[in-house]
């Protein structure tokens, strides 16, 4: 037991003050402190009083003692929280309208609370550079106030792409020179930062971009897992699934036709299955790895580029449908596909850097011709998809056309390309890809009906999951890892296990805790938003991508008709990368 | 000999300046259930204004030694370092090396400045880690290098451990003198001294008026001369100035570039408060609400002992000499 304010509370296995103050909703403010990573106690705003004791100690890194007796709140504590807090301001050049926590800064929440004059020291950071990772990530540093969240975060991720720099007397976060490190756009910096000093490029100047031109038709597809987080932004709970208002808020905004990005995630299953199905039997490039998303694709491309053969050629579900909304769709409506803008939400920040990969344009009917035959030279490439929002963006497009997002009336998809398959929703969170794929493998390399479709070994949060799966009288051995650094640390260990299938996410639990994803998104967040997901496939009919109507329509009507057109439009390639540049 | 029994019974404290209960610390490591345990010998030296472990380490480098093999034997299954400053291991390596034999000590080289010397950082940097202090608890006597229990001691330490076993120690420690005062050195004296008896007994009381930073170069408290009637707090140095011709801003602003060098930058109040208080001195702003604001979070708020210490010599500075003067 200890007493906290008075009041009695129990201890459990090697808790901090703050764990068991958090346990029980009191409020002890901390800016540092991150369920995700290692208690470093830089920030001191989580100082509390011990009975006993003169000195103040941070709840974050105090481990409770039987019988301790805790203040969260006096003078004292106060006083030292709002100098803290001053000499933090000192550190940080507000720019709120444009911030990825405006609607819930801890800071000034703090600052209203503690009294603090935020301008008592003289700003020392307001000429400190912005950094653009790859025209992907925007680091302001004249708003860091080095907490080092970002420096552990990009080690955790086996990245170290950010760094402490000593200079002079003074250490700060920097962008590494060394050619051996480059970002990956994992975008882990951005929820991880407690103050908004790391955002998508484009956030939130150019959210209105995508909307501006009239004259196009312009076509939104939405990701798996931000129907069960976008809602946050608006005060639901994480995990309720808001696909409906998602379409109904996209039509106000303007978008002329609403299609969902799971459905791209059907194909993508689908053409991974052959691959895996492929592999096997030619016991080649395996064991085959995700390639959906983009920050891992990366991270093999510049840091184990020896793995690039082993990635599955099968390009994004974003990609899959953007390239079919331009190609075959395009073609059924009879319109240009130069005059289709794409645009996807997606809760991430690296699928802003996947759309402009030049290996997966797509091919685009010549004015008036068909797509066949499509011979080298002759055919023009587009992009399949023109714009990515991230979760927040499409927050704040909403926000600020006052669109009154809790209360929209569920609106249905544009129907060209049906409803997604259980399989497809769950691509968002971590192990989905690989169950989605494995529903359908399974049913091709047995020729048997799965009898449950759940693949339970694969699911949870937990940073490397491995299991064995039956198929007919094979045992095949699969891993699904979420995290850049676990999974460093599995191609570290691969060498001699004779894996078949490996998923890769680069974020914590997958997509659901990506980099473009409400803030904050802590386990808990990302817990419920899982939950979300599974929760939609399990009331589904239709769980199995191969079995989804729409791809089997697509697959008879157009893409089994040319093999080079299905290869074009569902296909891509990866090479050996160097350093991009900041 | 139960040299731990002894220690308690002694009330020995360590001689880093920490004050540390000496028997506790071996108990600690002594008893802990630990495959590995390591004896470090904290031979960095860093606190401006002390040369008593390079005195020591010059004039009974046997006696240091002696103190980390009754440590050795005293603690089953641990292994000694000597976490030794360039300097020293350039000037004593080989001489230690000879008087190691065939002990289980090495030396290891130092890295990081005054802050190198705080016993968790000598753990991190002994990790091959970033010079930067821990969260204590765990101290290092539970938990220290690589999660093993690890017993730091100071070379002064070490060398009062080998004479309470041989039986001369006299309930003696070592004073650093120096500044602007005559007969300036090394000394062992009794540790119940106080400063002015210290300087009596070398002759050192100055003509003039003065002021002395005791118990550190950096981290030592100022003194008045009607102040000196207790004894030292801290490490063993005493710097004398001379009230008239001293100028205290300036020795305020060369203390705080000596913190804002040596500090780690990692904690708000010590990176930040370090930096607004150089800022007050160049704009001249003597405002008592913001230093005083600023020493408050500085000395209940710091990580560790470096950013606690920061107010101490220049918070004396500033109301005894500086404002005194105006």
């Amino acid at each position: 037991m200890i007493k906290i304010d008075g009041v009695d509370f129990d201890i459990r296995d090697n808790e901090t003050i703050l764990e068991i103050a958090l346990r029980n909703g009191i409020e002890i403010p901390q800016l540092c402190y991150h369920p995700d990573l290692e208690v470093k106690a830089n920030c001191r705003i989580c100082v509390v009083e011990i009975k006993g004791r003169n000195d103040l100690v941070t709840a974050c890194s105090t481990k409770a003692v039987e019988g301790m007796e805790i203040l969260t709140k006096s003078d004292k504590i106060a006083r030292a929280r709002k100098i803290n807090l001053e000499l933090i301001f000192a550190q940080h050049k507000e720019e709120c309208d444009d911030c990825v926590w405006k609607y819930d800064c801890q800071l000034l929440r703090l600052a209203k609370k503690y009294e603090v004059k935020i301008n008592r020291f003289k700003d020392r950071k307001s000429n400190l550079p912005k950094y653009i990772f790859g025209k992907t990530i925007d680091f302001d540093s004249s708003k860091c106030i080095d907490c080092r969240n970002c420096v552990e975060m990009c080690h955790k991720q086996g990245v170290d792409f950010l760094e402490l720099e000593e200079k002079g007397n003074l250490t700060s976060i920097v962008p590494s020179t060394n050619p051996k490190k480059d970002c990956v756009y994992c975008g882990q910096c951005i929820t991880h930062c407690p103050v908004g000093a790391f955002e998508g490029v484009g956030e939130f100047e150019d959210i209105e971009k995508p909307l501006m031109d009239k004259e196009k038709i312009v076509v939104a597809q939405f990701a798996p897992s931000i129907r069960s987080s976008l809602g946050e932004e608006f005060d639901l709970l994480p995990g309720e699934v808001v696909t409906g208002k998602i379409v109904a808020a996209l039509r106000k905004l303007g978008f002329n036709y609403v299609f969902d990005t799971s459905v791209g995630a059907d194909f993508t299953t689908t053409e991974e299955s052959k691959e895996i199905i492929e592999r096997i039997k030619e016991n080649k490039n395996l064991p085959i790895m995700t390639s959906c998303c983009p920050a891992w694709v990366k991270f093999i491309e510049f840091y184990f580029p020896e793995f690039i053969p082993n990635l599955t050629t099968a390009k994004s579900p974003q990609i899959m449908l953007g390239g079919l909304i331009k190609t075959y769709w395009a073609k059924e409506m009879k319109i240009d596909p130069k005059n289709v803008v794409v645009v996807s939400i997606m809760p991430c920040v690296s699928k802003k850097y996947e759309i402009e990969r030049e290996e997966i344009k797509s091919p685009s009917p010549r004015s008036g011709g068909g797509l066949s035959p499509l011979t080298k030279g002759e055919q023009d490439f587009v992009k399949p998809v023109d714009f990515v929002l991230t979760t927040r963006e499409l927050a704040r497009l909403i926000m600020k056309n006052k669109i009154d997002f809790k209360n929209l009336p569920d609106e249905n998809l544009d129907s060209a390309f049906g409803e997604p398959s259980g399989a497809g929703v769950i691509y968002g969170a971590s192990g989905g890809v690989m169950e989605s794929a494995f529903r359908t493998t399974y049913e091709k390399l047995s020729g048997e009906k799965l009898s449950k479709v759940e693949f339970e070994m694969v699911r949870g949060m937990e940073g490397m999951k491995k299991a064995e799966v039956k198929i007919g009288n094979e045992t095949k051995k699969i891993a699904v890892i979420n995290g850049l650094g676990n999974a460093k640390k599995f191609l570290g260990e691969l060498k001699n296990d004779n894996y078949t299938c490996i998923e890769v996410m680069a974020c914590p639990g997958g997509c659901i805790g990506g980099g473009g994803q409400p803030l904050p998104s802590f386990p808990y967040h990302r817990q419920k938003r899982a939950e979300g997901l599974y929760g939609i496939d399990r009331k589904l009919v239709n769980r199995k991508a191969h079995e989804n109507p729409i791809v089997k329509k697509i697959y008879e009507e157009f893409l089994d008709k040319d093999e080079e057109v299905r290869r074009a439009v569902l296909h891509t390639s990866y090479k050996k990368k160097e350093k991009e540049g900041n | 000999m139960d040299i731990i029994a002894k220690l308690k019974e002694m009330k020995m404290v360590g001689r880093s300046g920490s004050t540390y209960p000496t028997g506790d610390k071996w108990e600690t490591v002594k008893n802990a259930k630990s495959r590995k345990k390591y004896v470090v010998c904290n031979a960095s030296e860093g606190e401006p204004g002390t040369h008593k472990d390079h005195y020591i380490l010059k004039n009974y480098p046997d006696k240091v030694i002696e103190g980390m093999k009754v440590a050795l034997e005293t603690i089953e299954g641990s292994t000694g370092i000597i976490y030794i400053k360039s300097e020293f291991l350039k000037e004593f390596g080989e001489k230690l090396k000879k008087l190691i034999g065939n002990l289980p000590i090495v030396l290891f080289e130092k890295k990081g400045g005054y802050l190198g010397g705080e016993e968790t950082v000598i753990c991190e940097v002994i990790e091959g880690k970033r010079a930067e202090p821990r969260t204590k608890p765990p101290y290092p006597c539970e938990q220290g290098i690589e999660g093993f229990p690890t017993l730091i001691n100071n070379v002064e330490t070490f060398y009062v451990i080998a004479k309470i076993v041989d039986g001369s120690y006299r309930d003696e420690r070592f004073y650093t003198i120096s500044g602007e005062v005559e007969n300036g050195g090394v000394y062992e004296f009794p540790c119940e001294w106080t400063i002015k008896k210290v300087l009596e007994e070398i002759e050192g009381i100055p003509k003039k008026d003065f002021f002395v930073q005791a118990g550190g170069g950096a981290a030592g408290e100022i003194l008045l001369a009607n102040e000196l009637d207790k004894k030292i707090e801290g490490i063993g140095t005493i710097i004398v100035y001379e009230k008239e011709k001293t100028e205290a801003k300036k020795l305020m602003e060369k203390l705080i570039d000596f913190f804002l060098k040596e500090n780690c930058d990692k904690c708000v109040p010590c990176r930040e408060g370090a930096i607004r208080i150089k800022e007050l001195l160049e704009n001249n702003n003597m405002d008592k609400e913001i230093w005083d604001d600023l020493f408050f979070s500085l000395e209940n708020t710091s990580f560790c002992y470096l950013g606690k210490s920061i107010p101490r010599a220049i918070r004396g500075l500033k109301e005894k000499i500086l404002d005194d003067k105006n």
